[in-house]
């Protein structure tokens, strides 16, 4: 079937504008300038878009929640793409950036926005650069400025690259580094839809969001029903890394299993250099961790709530036997704590302690003690953070407890007398405790 | 009940409060101590530190019908759904329940303590903050007494890093809380410090040259939960159970601003009580709990090696010790020889039994007139008392629809309190009017910020209120009709009127115009009203005490009209130097050194009643050591007419005694009768003779009640170590107005005399050095104002001066070295900061200095 999202796979130089006008390009944009800008709303509710940035909260719900009236509002593209193993947005800005745009602007029209700003990560410099070649080409034929396609709309598109932090992927700080304010995210309400950028009525979407819009619109709310499943409609770009013979990202229809996901050879084309799948982190860092009997479960927003799992921003990294999932564990933990904002105690202090203590296990220096004061840490993180991101660390850590007990255990230092069997371990320097 | 108040429910209590009210406030207002490190009830909620974790459960709806559900029992479902919520962010709902006591609850708050604790050094025996620390307290009461963390994982960081020379920060203390970022932001705004960097390496680093550049840094120390801030002054300087606070006031500023100095007995004193500290003190309707790094940090002269400590008399031509029985025979003595060529001057920084008591040696000792304030520069004292701002008014009740004139003042230097506060009422929509010869820092503030050319200030401000009489549009392209229209239109209007550039006549008709502009429509206008009315931008502390005195050559106290007036200071200095007036008593004042006076020119016998040998007290007779105001107690009135109290608090330096002592003892050698032995009977005689402080007495203004937020008491942790009031929010007198019909005033038109050339005009720099500052120097030194002369780029191309060089500045016939600072002035004035006081706007001659060579 031909991509929905990753158009640029089917259509060579469609990141070019007149090549991606030869293909429909910009005429949902067309389409919904004769429209009220509510229906255009209702478009997108009714085909039940959910968002790509991981939360999968519904789309349409979200542009409905700006207030009508006057005064400045903004769209703001989320294009800060840090979740490890995440690279779905890049592709889209960097090879089919026009259906971003044109997503973007479909979404100014329809909350009466004047001004689009893109905040893209820092380090995606050639597809930021990329991108802002696709806004200087729409600048200059007419699609961005004033009066868009003589319909008397008219919005402006500015371009900007963060300083390289995970939390500026979170909506709040995302605004407020956007702000050029220190890129902390803050508590909520106020919602952005209320007060966001400037204070203003903002709404903040994930690129790959904005990106479904235009087919949306061009061919209707039950066209894009039929592909999915009811709650989660709609393709979906898989970032599949890891142990798989072929990574990559791959656009599938929600509803997918992980293991179709894996092992046919139409995507993953099973476990690299035959080894045996052991676990699989399907939302990056952020979600927990799964094992063998989740991988017929569907890839939609509510598939893995049985394995005590999200699908997220679907970046999933397969690992194979050779795992060790301490280890996994405390690199995702040291992800979280160097990417912690610190605004918020149980974050800044939970990840630092939590980093320190899985180091030690690791290194098998760690005690008994250290296992409970670990769990527990990790628990009395959860739920009583400011944002999210305290949550999305705690996972790896009580989701490898829940499913590979034994390795913590293994790991532990052996009580001093071992009793003839085990080996006796080569004495390790002990943290001064 | 009211539609605006809420009714909710905390562990069981009902408590109705305003809409938008927080969760934490309305349990704290039911005496409920949510915990809290982040918030404070002076900023705004981040939710950021975790600490007021509770649960809050909406009732519940049915979705279909909206009406409530209920249980079984009638009473409604409530949906605690959400987890545990931060108090400090959830405004209050109808219906809202609150548990604070729970298990959940609880558990939540041992576990942000032990997170907070994980990286705290924990080094209390050594912290400043220890035995007064909110973290300490608050891991007392809900922390578990034991930390997993294991020692050697602790992050260190460092733990003396100056963030300016006044304050230092500990990074390892610091919790991230944001307070002080919040307070320099959102109070003072003075955004110099924020944070740096992200996650554990998040810390406080200050963004100004230089370091924490701003008046109210001090403030950071005080609401800072932890030992993190400190001030270069108090670090390590003592414990604060060692230390005995006493209520003081501001020495420096007519706001009169509530301050605690603690005090401790110290062997390397001699065992004297020394001032360790000074803090805010909670008075809401004064300075909140704020002080200026001034108030703050400019005490050091009470302790100065530099005081007089005893009796001096000139023998041979020399001042040598003498005992205070000579000293004060000799006084008297020389006093009562004089006859009627006998003046007195004061300062006005005294309290009101001092001034009062010189009053009465002059006016019913030596039966004379001749009395006036050394230094005056702002007229309308008794203009203040006629249409003075309403008792019971608070800046702090300014907002929306209301209007503030501020008048050829730049209350960031001169005030910086009011600065605040008027900078706080325009974020609550109150409109600011400025009227100045250049820009000052509230203009930023300010809906209208006019200007008039140097010498016009009067004629321009006639025109404002001429203006404001009529109905206008408010669609002005004049910016004088557009200021007047807003004027016109205002709910309640206040009016600050200062010097700045002014002659004192200059002032005493801006005063009069001002008067004129808030009793409009003929007494059916401002004046009289709550939070209307008239405030002077006196230079000091009791320059209002001063006026209610009677230190006038006009007015005997409580602005009685004399039916003879004696000499001003001006016509003293003059008669001085020709040699009409023999004996001169100079109480508090340094004429010479300011330039004033131009030394003892014929005068028989000079009396200088003082802290410090000044340039006058030099030139002396007779001098005599008085105490500085932490020695003694009295009362200060403040420019808003606040009676208040100050107390005694440290030992007496050497043999100096309190002004109004020695005033009585030199009454009692002229035949005023046995001296009054306590400062409270002083006042009641005070009381007696000023009609306006009826009922006051020093039990009335020790009177002092619970204020909203509170502040200091045992709970540190909601508002911060301020201290809290418990020696008196003191007594405002009431002003004409209030109480009867004020006639409009009459104010003679001048002719605008324009004369060619530069003008100078002085400017205030709230470190301008003088003898107190001079005398606590040490720490604010690198922050004195210098000698600064600026002038616009065209003016400056004019005389020939660029930016940096050196100058000579002369105007009414007095001489000045600075430095030159170009574009900052408009056209045709020259403005000079960090210098003593100059009247008016004199014409300048500006001439460079050749710099020297440096080998
Ligand atoms: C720590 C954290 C990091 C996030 N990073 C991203 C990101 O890189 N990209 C993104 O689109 N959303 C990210 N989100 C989610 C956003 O906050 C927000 O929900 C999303 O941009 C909304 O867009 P959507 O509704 O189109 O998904 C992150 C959230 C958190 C808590
Ligand atoms: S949870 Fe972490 S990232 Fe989010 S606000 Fe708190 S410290 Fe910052
Ligand atoms: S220095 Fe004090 S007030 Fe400032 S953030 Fe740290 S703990 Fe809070
Ligand atoms: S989060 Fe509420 S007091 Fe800090």
């Amino acid at each position: 079937m031909a991509h929905i999202l990753l158009r640029h796979r089917d259509v060579e130089n469609i990141h070019q504008l007149d090549v991606y006008r030869q293909h429909q390009g910009y005429e949902a944009l067309q389409k919904v300038l004769g429209m009220e800008p509510a229906a255009v709303t209702n478009i997108v509710r009714d085909s039940g878009l959910r968002g790509r940035g991981g939360a999968g909260f519904p789309t349409g719900m979200k542009w409905g929640f700006i207030p009508k009236g006057a005064g400045e509002k903004y769209v703001v593209i989320n294009s800060d793409e840090s979740e490890m193993g995440t690279f779905k947005d890049r592709e889209l800005l960097e090879r089919n950036p026009h259906q971003v745009i044109e997503g973007a602007l479909i979404a100014a029209y329809a909350i009466g926005a004047k001004q689009i700003y893109n905040y893209c990560r820092g380090e995606f410099m050639d597809a930021g650069y990329a991108f802002e070649q696709a806004l200087k080409d729409c600048y200059a034929n007419g699609l961005l400025g004033e009066n868009i396609l003589g319909s008397g709309f008219s919005c402006d598109f500015s371009m900007y690259f963060g300083a390289g932090a995970y939390i500026c992927g979170e909506e709040t700080a995302l605004l407020n580094s956007l702000m050029g304010n220190l890129g902390q995210p803050w508590s909520k309400p106020p919602f952005p839809a209320v007060e966001g950028l400037y204070a203003r009525p903002t709404v903040v979407n994930n690129t790959e969001t904005l990106a479904n819009v235009p087919p949306i619109i061009l061919n209707g709310a039950e066209w894009y029903k039929q592909f999915g499943t009811d709650r989660s409609p709609g393709p979906k770009i898989v970032c599949l890394s890891g142990h798989v013979n072929k990574p990559g990202n791959y656009e599938i229809i929600m509803g997918m299993t992980y293991r179709e996901l894996i092992y046919s050879e139409a995507y993953g084309g099973g476990i690299s250099n035959g080894k045996a799948f052991k676990a699989m982190l399907p939302s990056g860092g952020s979600g927990p961790v799964v094992v063998e009997d989740a991988l017929d479960a569907p890839m939609t927003y509510e598939g893995l709530t049985p394995f005590g799992s999200v699908m997220g921003s679907a970046s999933v990294v397969i690992m194979d036997e050779t795992v060790d999932m301490v280890w996994m564990a405390m690199k995702c933990v040291h992800f979280f704590h160097h990417e912690s904002c610190g605004k918020c105690t149980p974050c800044r202090e939970g990840t630092y302690w939590m980093e320190k203590l899985l180091k030690r296990i690791y290194k098998g220096q760690g005690t008994q003690e250290d296992l409970q004061t670990l769990r527990s840490v990790a628990s009395n993180i959860g739920g009583r953070t400011l944002c999210a991101l305290g949550d999305f660390a705690i996972n790896p850590v009580l989701s490898t407890f829940r499913h590979f007990p034994q390795e913590y255990e293994a790991k532990i230092k052996p009580a001093a007398a071992v009793n003839g069997q085990g080996k006796k371990q080569t004495a390790v320097p002990v943290a001064a405790d | 009940m009211s539609d605006d108040l809420v009714t909710l429910s905390v562990d069981g209590v009902e408590v109705s409060v305003p809409k938008g009210t927080l969760v934490v406030d309305a349990a704290k207002k039911i005496g409920n101590d949510i915990p809290v490190f982040c918030y404070h009830p002076k900023l705004e909620p981040v939710g950021m530190c975790r600490m007021c974790l509770v649960e809050i459960g909406l009732p519940m709806r049915d979705r279909a019908t909206g009406e409530p559900l209920l249980n079984e029992d009638g009473t409604p479902q409530i949906n605690f759904g959400r987890g545990l919520q931060t108090g400090c962010t959830v405004q209050v709902s109808p219906g809202m329940v609150v548990r604070t006591k729970t298990d959940p609850v609880e558990q939540a708050r041992a576990d942000v303590i032990e997170f907070l604790l994980t990286s705290h050094p924990l080094d209390c025996p050594i912290c400043d903050k220890g035995g007064e620390c909110p973290l300490q307290n608050l891991t007392m009461r809900h922390g578990r007494g034991n930390s997993r963390m294991v020692f050697a994982d602790k992050l260190h960081m460092e733990k003396h890093v100056p963030l300016g020379d006044l304050i230092f920060l500990d990074r390892e203390r610091c919790i991230q809380c944001a307070r002080c970022v919040r307070f320099q932001d959102e109070v003072a705004g003075d955004p110099v410090i924020g944070f740096h960097n992200r996650g554990r390496h998040l810390e406080i680093a200050t963004l100004s040259e230089p370091g924490f550049d701003s008046y109210w840094s001090g403030n950071t120390t005080d609401i800072c939960p932890v030992g993190a801030l400190t001030t270069a002054d108090f670090r390590f300087g003592a414990r604060p159970w060692e230390l005995t606070p006493v209520a003081t006031l501001s020495p420096h500023c007519p706001s009169g601003s509530n301050m605690t100095v603690s005090t401790r007995r110290e062997a390397k004193a001699g065992g004297r009580s020394v001032i360790k500290r000074v803090m805010p003190r909670q008075h809401e309707a004064v300075n909140e709990i704020w002080i200026s790094d001034k108030d703050r940090f400019v005490h050091h002269f009470a302790e100065s090696a530099d005081r007089l400590t005893q009796p001096l008399v000139r023998k041979n031509g020399k001042l040598v010790a003498a005992s205070w029985t000579e000293a004060l025979d000799v006084v008297a003595g020389k006093l009562q020889q004089a006859g009627t060529a006998v003046a007195g001057v004061s300062g006005d920084r005294l309290s009101n039994e001092d001034l009062f008591l010189f009053q009465e040696l002059f006016r019913k000792g030596l039966k004379s007139n001749n009395l006036d304030l050394a230094n005056g520069r702002l007229a309308g004292g008794d203009i203040v008392a006629q249409v003075g701002i309403s008792s019971g008014s608070n800046l702090k009740d300014l907002g929306k629809g209301d209007v503030v004139v501020v008048v050829a003042s730049d209350l960031h230097e001169e005030v910086p309190v009011w600065w605040l506060r008027l900078k706080q009422a325009a974020e609550r929509g109150a409109a600011i009017v400025t009227l100045n010869v250049r820009g000052t820092r509230l203009d930023k503030y300010a809906k209208h910020a006019l200007r008039y050319v140097p010498g016009e200030a009067v004629a321009t401000l006639r025109q404002l209120v001429n203006q404001s009489k009529v109905e206008t549009d408010g669609q002005s392209d004049d910016p004088i009709a557009a200021a007047a229209a807003t004027v016109g239109s205002a709910g309640n209007l206040v009016a600050f009127y200062g010097a700045e550039g002014l002659t004192y006549d200059e002032t005493e008709s801006v005063a009069k115009l001002l008067a004129n502009l808030l009793l409009l429509k003929n007494g059916d206008g401002h004046a009289g009203k709550k939070n209307n009315g008239l405030i002077p931008v006196w230079p000091h502390n009791n320059t209002q005490g001063a006026w209610d005195m009677g230190i006038h050559p006009s007015f005997a106290p409580g602005y009685k009209a004399l039916p003879e007036a004696g000499l001003d200071a001006h016509a003293m200095y003059e008669g001085a130097a020709s040699g009409t007036v023999k004996a001169l008593y100079v109480l508090g004042a340094d004429p010479i050194g300011d330039g004033l006076m131009d030394g003892r020119g014929k005068l028989d016998f000079l009396v200088v009643q003082e802290m410090f040998l000044t340039a006058t007290a030099a030139a002396a007779d007779v001098v005599l050591p008085a105490q500085s105001w932490v020695e003694r107690e009295g009362t200060f009135t403040n420019a808003e007419r606040r009676v208040q109290r100050y107390y005694p608090a440290i030992t007496p330096v050497g043999d100096s005694r309190a002004d109004w002592q020695i005033l009585a003892q030199v009454g009692e050698r002229v035949g005023l009768g046995k001296p009054a032995l306590a400062a409270s009977l002083v006042f009641r005689d005070v009381v007696k003779a000023v009609k306006q402080y009826k009922g006051m007495d020093y039990r009335s203004l020790a009177k002092y009640e619970k204020q909203w937020p509170d502040v200091g008491g045992d709970d540190l942790y909601y508002g911060g170590n301020a201290y809290e009031n418990r020696s008196g929010l003191g007594q405002q007198w009431v002003a004409a107005a209030e109480s009867g019909k004020v006639g409009m005033f009459e104010v003679a038109e001048t002719a605008v005399k324009s004369s060619p050339g530069l003008k100078l005009v002085r400017t205030a720099a709230l470190y301008t050095p003088g003898t107190l500052i001079s005398h606590s120097a040490a720490l604010l030194g690198p922050r004195m104002a210098q000698p600064t002369l600026s002038l616009s780029t065209a003016d400056a191309r004019k005389v020939g001066v660029a930016d940096g060089n050196r100058v000579e500045v002369t105007a009414n016939g007095m001489t000045m070295t600075a430095t030159a600072r170009v574009g900052d002035a408009p056209d045709g004035v020259a403005l000079i900061s960090g210098v003593a006081y100059v009247p008016g706007t004199a014409v300048v001659q500006i001439r460079k200095l050749q710099e020297e060579k440096v080998a």
